[in-house]
């Protein structure tokens, strides 16, 4: 292999290579774009994004780089009525946790992985509160931020497997290749 | 692309996290600084996702529709059983109601019963109370195109009123119910027992002559009665009081001291008129 350089991909591979790595973000920014819709619910834009970041941070870091969950977050503070930079703020946390974490997670079985995801839940919702109430200098009710917590950890099950189904298929493909 | 050394690379990837937290610090005090900054991206934002929230409402109006429609499916159920027994309901009713128009129509067979025709009536406005010889009586604007005969019978939308009087060329005064030289021949609706009805100038008329062993009863139905050929049968007058000294009055259906509009009937009767001497004013020849 010393010396020959690789053949050059062809276009569909490299199509298809592209559409491997854009794929959970853009599925997740779909996803949250259809939560936001008139038919669907407001609430349902942080319970959507904090699902698909932490499974792809887990399982994939490499489809879900910072940049694109600083991205996914701001979509999600402009879709939501969220202070702006709060939910960048709770999710890049999150997310440098997930990655910090995840030699150890994926190693897990589902239900404690999920546990763990009860874990980030909370723990953004706690910080997104805090960060509320620091802006705005008066404390919020911390309700809202406990459905939104809670309607997260009970989404998580349905989006684990959904896209660990495609992240087996992405890997299947990627063997074959 | 720019190639960049492996140890940069991991360097950047490894400072990015950190640099856009920085960042995201950043973002949310300059959020906090200009509230109209966040206001105009959401606006921004929502303008860009408009055609797709389009494209997307429609598939989800058709699953609501569908929705919608499954759910009156299930509903429709209950009230296809539902109507199926009001329809066995009504059907007995029809059979009852046939069953009675047949025997109607046997008994007007056997009784050689001629059916009044609807009486014809004008309506006509109250433009003053009181005044002439009597105490209890309405003059009524009549326009001069409409034909009016003392002895006509006025009635409110409730019941009855009173009776023409006095006609002139553009009014007609109606001698009321409770004046006091009113006589009314009355049935008692229940016991088909005659009475006379008589004006007190009270707001109830007293009841009057009603035959031994007749008595009326509280509550009974009043109404008109077809003796004397003044009045037809069975107009609606009002229900049987009796007061606490003991005497029988009529409280009347009409309301008459808010009368505004009245129907004059016209059933052809002549039977007793008032006399023509009583204050009438000569009618004046139209000019």
């Amino acid at each position: 292999m010393v010396g020959r350089p690789e053949p050059s991909p062809g276009l569909l591979r490299r199509l298809d290579d592209l559409a491997r790595a854009a794929f959970p973000a853009v599925c997740a920014a779909v996803l949250m774009i259809m939560a936001s819709g008139p038919t669907g619910l407001p609430t349902l834009v942080p319970a959507v994004a904090l699902p698909c970041i932490i499974f792809w941070s887990i399982f994939r870091p490499g489809a879900m780089p910072p940049p694109a969950v600083a991205v996914l977050a701001l979509l999600q503070d402009l879709l939501t009525l969220a202070p702006l930079g709060t939910g960048v703020v709770t999710l890049l946390v999150a997310h440098g946790l997930a990655v910090a974490w995840r030699r150890f997670l994926v190693r897990q079985s589902f239900v404690f992985v999920w546990l763990a995801f009860c874990g980030f839940a909370i723990g953004t919702a706690g910080l997104g509160w805090m960060l509320t109430a620091l802006l705005a200098w008066d404390l919020p009710a911390p309700a809202p931020s406990l459905h939104q917590a809670a309607l997260s950890a009970g989404l998580y099950p349905a989006f684990a497997f959904v896209l660990g189904r495609i992240h087996t298929a992405m890997r299947q493909a990627e063997e074959t290749v | 692309m720019i190639r960049l050394s492996i140890p940069l690379r991991q360097a950047l990837s490894r400072l990015s996290l950190p640099v856009l937290i920085a960042v995201a610090f950043g973002t949310m005090l300059l959020g906090k600084a200009d509230a109209l900054l966040a206001e105009r991206a959401r606006t921004a934002l929502a303008d860009a996702l408009m055609p797709f929230y389009a494209a997307f409402a429609e598939p989800a109006h058709a699953v609501r529709d569908a929705i919608e429609e499954l759910e009156q499916l299930f509903v429709m159920r209950e009230e296809n059983a539902r109507l199926r027994e009001e329809n066995e309901r009504l059907r007995r009713w029809q059979a009852a109601a046939l069953s009675l128009e047949a025997e109607n129509a046997m008994l007007r067979r056997q009784l050689s019963f001629v059916p009044e025709r609807a009486p014809a009536y004008h309506t006509a406005r109250v433009v003053a109370d009181g005044g002439g010889v009597y105490a209890r009586a309405v003059l009524l604007s009549i326009p001069p195109e409409m034909q009016v005969r003392r002895g006509q019978i006025a009635l409110d939308e409730r019941g009855f009123v009173g009776r023409v009087t006095e006609v002139g060329n553009r009014s007609a005064r109606v001698l009321l119910a409770t004046d006091m030289n009113s006589r009314i021949p009355v049935t008692l609706e229940g016991s088909r027992a005659r009475a006379m009805m008589v004006g007190t100038n009270g707001a109830r008329p007293r009841l009057q002559h009603w035959a031994e062993g007749s008595r009326p009863a509280e509550g009974e139905r009043i109404v008109t009665s077809a003796e004397g050929v003044a009045f037809p049968a069975g107009l609606p007058i009002g229900v049987v009081r009796w007061t606490e000294s003991g005497t029988a009055e009529v409280e009347l259906f009409a309301r008459l001291d808010r009368l505004d509009v009245v129907r004059l009937f016209d059933f052809g009767l002549g039977g007793i008129l008032p006399p023509e001497a009583v204050a009438r004013p000569e009618p004046r020849g139209r000019r």
